[in-house]
């Protein structure tokens, strides 16, 4: 018998944090910094130190407002990337805040590259050049200068409690050994990160986490979330990435660094004739391919000699898989093209808008309950620093929140947390008729997602009829997994990562199935409706009621209008 | 895509298994490291990086155009020796000084 249920560790705390990456470090900073009295706590399913998308290092800070530009123009930006669905008020306010985020970052301990003036210089306009590598640890320094912090690491949050109509605390488990937490909070900021591993990923076998996004990061936040009735949008608004072919390193650092053109096998650039937003980018190189004109390049014959050893090094900072790839097969940038290729479909709040459905102060429409990151929807091309600003914008709301709210009974938080103790209990204790593994059914998953669902494998395309499949055959995989066991602590993480991801591909389904139209070709196209349709420009939300899934049409707000829940 | 960890080499120090984002590094019974599902490795060299021992090692998976050749990263202070050993045993090394900031 295992003892999870014994070994549970019961805490208190003012401010939870679910997630202790870029937007869960930086948030518990700012609310330190605010309130020394306030009592912190991050749980963190890895350790903070190298934790979430940061672990390998970043190669730039990709929003900055740089001299010459301002927040307004960088939120027109954003809604021609986005195709118009994007949220004044979120996007506005966090850029308004990249620059005081940079400055911290600086004092924090990151190297920003100067000119002689002392001015940070830019790559392109609103890029600044960094070292990224150890950007991670020097956030999760920067975390144990305030006595009130306190970091639990190597927990495992599964589920968000909620008491009458507020979260009051959250649930998990330790991924080391036989241990569950029931953590009550005053307020609680969830910061998982985004969703990778729903659909089949580019590298299905040996090197199937070979991928752009942490596959660690595997929706747990979104999942938590719609399970206890959040609101969520643009769900359907994936993120297909263009990467380098197989390491699936970033290509901005040589489309942006060294002016490398994208170019069909014929050697045509054929970027103008696409658009150049990131979602046209990305349906370029597939429509180039399919059409028979693929692989598609990126041009970097003829750099110098010294651009390639500055790429080798730069890849090493944040990507090194590419620079291993250009060494070991002697093929360097300077004399070979680099081929491209588009990432399985993400869910990804921070490159494009998928997520938690908040007010401008960064609220769910669950009380109690915050949301910052990659996680939020509604405010694309969030990246590092905007993952950070909503970070520092949620963290600010609770401090001002906190002065009228009253601590919960802990009595009951933990009586609802102790239910799902007892599901860590009953999935722990052995099963000897167990058919599956929890890895098969990951795989039966990304097979359903890929098929059914605009994967890689039906060229990003759906209908109707094989949305409907996907919604029942991912239905089939939830009950099944209802029944799944795990041997180990290890094994008890996955179960519960997968029960996440499958949450998050029903809700995704119900959501590409709503919209009627093709806004963002690249990111998938719905073939029944292949073109984009302006009586289309409304936010897609969703949430559950009775364990159904409601969608909600939004209309768009424009300018400072700041969007506050009415429900 | 993964990593590989020479057991001679371990001293158990953990600092592999704190460093890892997808808690993929575990102690043997004799207190050294392993990873316990290689194909489950991101290849964010993590692990690498925070080893003072120089015991681990990158490769590219063959599905992923690997030719067997084993990357390593020595520290000094601010600067990475970046050591690449290819499957014929000829070396390269990239020196990165992390006080500088990427060109690109
Ligand atoms: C490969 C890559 C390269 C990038 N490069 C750049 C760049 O060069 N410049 C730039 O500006 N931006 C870059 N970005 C974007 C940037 O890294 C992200 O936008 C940012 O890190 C998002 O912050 P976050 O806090 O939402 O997510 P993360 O930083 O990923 O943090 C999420 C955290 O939640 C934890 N977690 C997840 N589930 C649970 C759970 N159930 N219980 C407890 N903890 C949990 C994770 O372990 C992780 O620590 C890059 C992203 C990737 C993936
Ligand atoms: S490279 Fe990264 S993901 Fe792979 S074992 Fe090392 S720390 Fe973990
Ligand atoms: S960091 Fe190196 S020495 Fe320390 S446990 Fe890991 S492999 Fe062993």
């Amino acid at each position: 018998m295992n003892d999870i249920v014994a070994n549970c560790v019961s805490h208190n705390t003012d401010v939870l944090i679910i997630g202790g990456g870029a937007a869960g470090c930086y948030a518990a900073i700012t609310a330190a910094r605010l309130d020394p009295s306030l009592r912190i706590t991050i749980l963190e399913k890895a350790n903070i130190r190298r934790s979430g998308c940061l672990a390998a290092g970043v190669n730039a800070l990709n929003a900055y407002i740089t001299e010459d530009y301002s927040p307004e123009e960088y939120l027109e930006y954003v809604r021609w990337d986005a195709e118009k669905i994007i949220r004044d008020d979120l996007v506005l306010s966090m850029c308004k805040r990249f620059n005081r985020v940079v400055d911290d970052l600086e004092k924090m301990g990151l190297v920003i590259l100067k000119d002689e003036n002392g001015k940070y210089v830019c790559r392109g306009k609103r890029n600044l050049k960094i070292n990224g590598e150890n950007i991670k640890p020097i956030l999760s320094r920067e975390t144990r200068r305030y006595a009130n912090i306190e970091v639990f690491n190597h927990v495992n949050v599964t589920d968000i409690v909620v008491v009458g109509d507020r979260a009051t605390g959250v649930v998990g488990f330790s991924v080391d050994c036989n241990a569950s937490y029931i953590v009550s909070a005053r307020a609680i900021i969830v910061s998982c990160g985004g969703a990778a591993g729903l659909y089949r990923p580019n590298n299905p076998g040996f090197s199937r986490h070979k991928m752009w996004y942490c596959p660690f990061n595997v929706g747990s936040g979104y999942a938590m979330g719609i399970r206890i009735g959040a609101e969520m949008t643009s769900l359907e608004m994936r993120f297909v990435a263009q990467r380098c072919k197989d390491t699936i390193a970033p290509t901005g650092t040589l489309a942006l660094g060294v002016g490398a053109k994208e170019i069909n096998a014929l050697g045509e650039a054929y970027g103008k004739k696409y658009g150049a937003n990131t979602s046209s980018r990305a349906y370029g190189a597939t429509k180039e391919s399919s059409d028979g004109r693929g692989p598609c390049y990126l041009k970097t014959v003829g750099v110098t000699r010294e651009q390639e050893e500055d790429l080798w090094r730069a890849y090493l900072n944040m990507a090194p898989a590419q620079t291993l790839k250009w060494i070991e097969s002697g093929e360097s940038p300077s004399r070979f093209n680099v081929q491209i290729q588009g990432t399985e479909p993400y869910i990804v709040g921070g490159h494009t808008g998928s997520g938690y459905w908040v007010d401008a102060c960064r609220r769910t429409t669950i009380k109690g309950l915050y949301a910052a990151g990659d996680v939020v929807g509604g405010a694309p091309k969030k990246f590092v620093t905007g993952a950070m600003a909503e970070g520092g914008i949620a963290a600010e709301t609770i401090v001002q929140d906190l002065k009228q709210t009253k601590r919960t009974s802990l009595s009951e938080t933990t009586s609802v947390a102790l239910e799902k103790v007892k599901d860590y209990e009953r999935r722990l204790t052995p099963r000897k008729d167990q058919v599956f593994t929890t890895d098969e059914l990951e795989e039966g998953m990304q097979k359903i997602m890929d098929e059914y669902a605009g994967g890689i494998g039906a060229a990003y395309r759906y209908n109707s009829q094989q949305l409907g499949l996907a919604r029942k055959e991912i239905a089939r995989l939830q009950k099944v997994l209802l029944f799944q066991h795990a041997s180990d602590m290890d094994e008890l993480l996955r179960v519960y990562e997968l029960k996440d991801r499958l949450t998050v591909c029903q809700s995704l389904i119900a959501h590409m199935q709503d919209r009627h139209e093709t806004r963002w070709p690249g990111f998938g196209v719905n073939t029944e409706y292949p073109e984009s349709d302006e009586n289309w420009e409304f936010f897609v939300n969703s949430r559950v009621v009775n364990s159904e899934i409601e969608i909600i049409h939004r209309p768009l707000n424009k300018g400072e209008t700041f969007y506050e829940h009415t429900n | 895509m993964s990593i590989r960890i020479e057991r001679e080499r371990c001293v158990g120090c953990g600092a592999c298994v704190e460093a890892c984002p997808g808690n993929l590094i575990k102690f043997d019974p004799d207190g050294r490291a392993f990873i316990r599902r290689p194909e489950d490795c991101w290849g964010c060299a993590s692990c690498m990086k925070e080893c003072r021992s120089e015991a681990i090692f990158y490769y590219l998976g063959a599905d992923v155009g690997g030719r067997g050749a084993l990357m390593q990263v020595k520290r000094d202070g601010a600067i990475s020796r970046w050591i690449i050993r290819g499957y014929d045993g000829a070396t390269f090394t990239i020196v990165v000084d992390r006080k500088q900031a990427n060109k690109y």
